[in-house]
């Protein structure tokens, strides 16, 4: 089956600036692809090209079946899009921005109408629907806008940083909204900075920097490949670094980093809870005492630091993982 | 349905987003009415005392060409709304949408002549008060005032070419007047054109402003009885030529402002 969306070796060129240097994405009917990348990657960029506002440079792109510079109208027909910006008349209501889009997007009157109440009932905007979007809130227009790109139930969604500005109940919400238009089969491209998003969202994530994607794949086959599980142990004694080590070499499946901070160590393992109990029996018959010990696996947040900063510091490794540890990663054994 | 069909739909869903906005921001509607009774004052006393014309009053041979240029003036407001529409969010809904791309101008021209009419509505009003009087038929005054809201509508459509050519809201109106200064007064709007030297005499005999004015003077009556007959083919077929006018620039000036509009943010 033809892929929902295909963008081939796009190149956008402003002035000196490449926002885009050949660029190729895919994305499967019904399913997300997220799109990770820093500032200034080219993530709106590449969002507009695929939504007809921009024209590319080089390279050519389908989506739900039509060529998106052939035929730009039938894209539009077939698409949803929440840019970055929210894209709503500021005088107008909230009710009359979607019956007007659902005018637009030739619903018919009575359809119109429906659609724009349902969508408020839906992001929770009923109280404000008849106040002029001036007063809304951040959050409210950001709603509203989201509202607006599922006026037509297009097959194929196009949501640039879509949670962004949201409350953390509000981008629960919207995620319910996003994982049941998935469920029915949309389609959706979703850039995002939240890498928590990307991972409970996005089938497949692409990580672009400088308009170009440096890694792609599920999010656990990213993790993987900055590196797999880790124990984390901190020592009391810094001074027994040397006799840990040697106590867990048998269960390392790489090296083991150690003395950033004095008395930590990162041990790469394989076979999670089970190989840290074994770990922890094996430093208690070495008599070495612990402040703290955890199970580590990589976050995207790694993923995206590690990728992306790569090129600013050339020989950044894996090490820098210790430098992304949270708390809420590290599960106690 | 058909795609021109489509796109008048299109047109009226904008044109009515605009109303709605008229309605809910009235001081725009104050400026826009108060604009006008200022001019017919302004020019109407400041020159109409100045110049005695046998017959009638030359305040009364001023309005119809006062109403021309004020129109023209009021057509900035096409060119403001349609660079402000530019610079906000909305615009990049608009583009997203499966909408006919002419739309968002057609709709735009189309909502500002309830600008027009309200305009000239208050213009005659305020004509009327000082002294100006209709001495043709009642169709003749129809067909004057049809004829004015037209070139207003027509002259809407160079503003927005105007509005999208120009690069931000700050300079539109400079823009604008660069335009309506010269078409404004090298007219017969309060000299008679024989009066220019010239180049500018020329200009003046071929310049809609005038031959607008002078169709709306006609038809009105408010032509001083004995006064010389226009030399030039406009002036002497003055509704003729205005219609011409009209279709030929908005025929023109739609082509490229919609033209202009789908390519002018896509690179
Ligand atoms: N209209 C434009 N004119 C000039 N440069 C532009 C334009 N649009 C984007 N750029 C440049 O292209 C690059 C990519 O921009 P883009 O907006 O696609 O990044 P992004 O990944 O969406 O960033 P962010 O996370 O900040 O939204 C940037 O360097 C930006 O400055
Ligand atoms: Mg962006």
């Amino acid at each position: 089956m033809e892929p929902a969306i295909e963008a081939v070796g796009l190149v956008k060129r402003f002035g000196d600036v490449t926002a885009l240097s050949g660029l190729d994405l895919t994305v499967p009917e019904g399913t997300v692809l997220g799109v990770l990348g820093p500032n200034g990657a080219g993530k709106t960029t590449a969002v507009s090209i695929l939504t007809t506002l921009l024209l590319p440079d080089e390279g050519s792109a389908r989506v739900a079946g039509v060529d998106v510079l052939a035929d730009p109208a039938e894209v539009r027909r077939r698409i949803g899009l929440s840019g970055q910006y929210a894209a709503v008349d500021e005088v107008l209501s909230g009710y009359e921005n979607l019956e007007m889009i659902g005018r637009l997007y030739h619903l018919g009157k009575e359809r119109a109408r429906q659609r724009a109440n349902e969508l408020l009932e839906r992001f929770d905007l009923t109280q404000a629907a008849n106040r002029s979007v001036k007063g809304y809130s951040g959050g409210m227009r950001r709603r509203l806008d989201l509202a607006g790109a599922l006026v037509a139930a297009p097959p194929v969604l196009f949501l640039d940083e879509p949670t962004t500005g949201l409350d953390p109940r509000s981008r629960l919400d919207l995620w319910e909204i996003i994982r049941e238009l998935v469920t029915q089969g949309t389609t959706l491209l979703l850039t995002t900075q939240y890498l928590e998003e990307a991972d409970h969202l996005a089938d497949d994530i692409v990580v672009i920097d400088h308009g170009t994607a440096i890694a792609r794949g599920t999010s656990d086959q990213l993790k993987a490949q900055v590196g797999g599980e880790r124990i984390s142990a901190t020592l009391e004694d810094p001074t027994d670094t040397a006799a840990a080590i040697e106590a867990l070499v048998p269960l390392a499946v790489g090296d083991i980093e150690s003395g950033d901070p004095a008395g930590q160590l990162l041990v790469p393992i394989s076979g999670g809870a089970a190989v840290l109990t074994d770990a922890l029996r094996r430093l208690d018959a070495a008599g070495i005492g612990l402040r703290d010990v955890g199970l580590r696996r990589p976050t995207l947040d790694d993923v995206f630091l590690i990728l992306t900063g790569h090129r600013a510091e050339e020989d950044a490794g894996p090490g820098g993982l210790a430098e992304g540890a949270s708390a809420d990663d590290t599960e106690a054994a | 349905m058909s795609s021109v069909a489509q796109a008048l739909a299109d047109t009226a869903v904008v044109a009515k987003r605009n109303v709605i906005k008229i309605r809910r921001v009235p001081e725009v509607l104050t400026f826009v009415l108060i604009s006008p009774i200022m001019f017919v004052l302004l020019f109407g006393y400041v020159f109409g005392n100045a110049i005695e014309v046998a017959g009638s009053s030359y305040r009364e041979f001023l309005i119809a060409g006062i109403f021309a240029q004020t129109v023209m003036f009021g057509a900035t407001f096409t060119g403001v709304g349609i660079a402000e529409d530019m610079e906000k969010g909305i615009i990049n809904r608009f583009r997203s949408l499966p909408m006919a791309g002419s739309a968002v101008l057609a709709g735009r021209t189309a909502s500002d002549v309830i600008y027009n009419v309200l305009s000239v509505a208050v213009m005659a009003i305020t004509g009327l008060i000082v002294g100006w009087r209709i001495r043709g038929s009642f169709l003749d005054a129809v067909v004057a005032f049809g004829l004015i809201l037209l070139f207003a509508y027509a002259v809407s459509w160079v503003m927005a070419y105007i509005a999208l050519i120009v690069p931000s809201v700050e300079v539109i109106n400079n823009a604008s007047f660069m335009v309506i200064f010269p078409l404004s007064f090298i007219a017969n709007t309060f000299v008679p054109v024989e009066d220019l030297p010239g180049p500018l005499q020329t200009f003046a005999e071929w310049n809609p402003v005038s031959t607008v004015t002078q169709a709306a003077r006609e038809l009105f009556g408010n032509i001083p009885p004995g006064a010389p007959q226009p030399d030039a083919w406009p002036l002497q077929n003055p509704v003729i030529y205005s219609l011409l006018w009209i279709v030929a620039a908005v025929a023109v000036f739609s082509t490229l402002a919609v033209r202009r509009y789908q390519r002018v943010t896509k690179n």
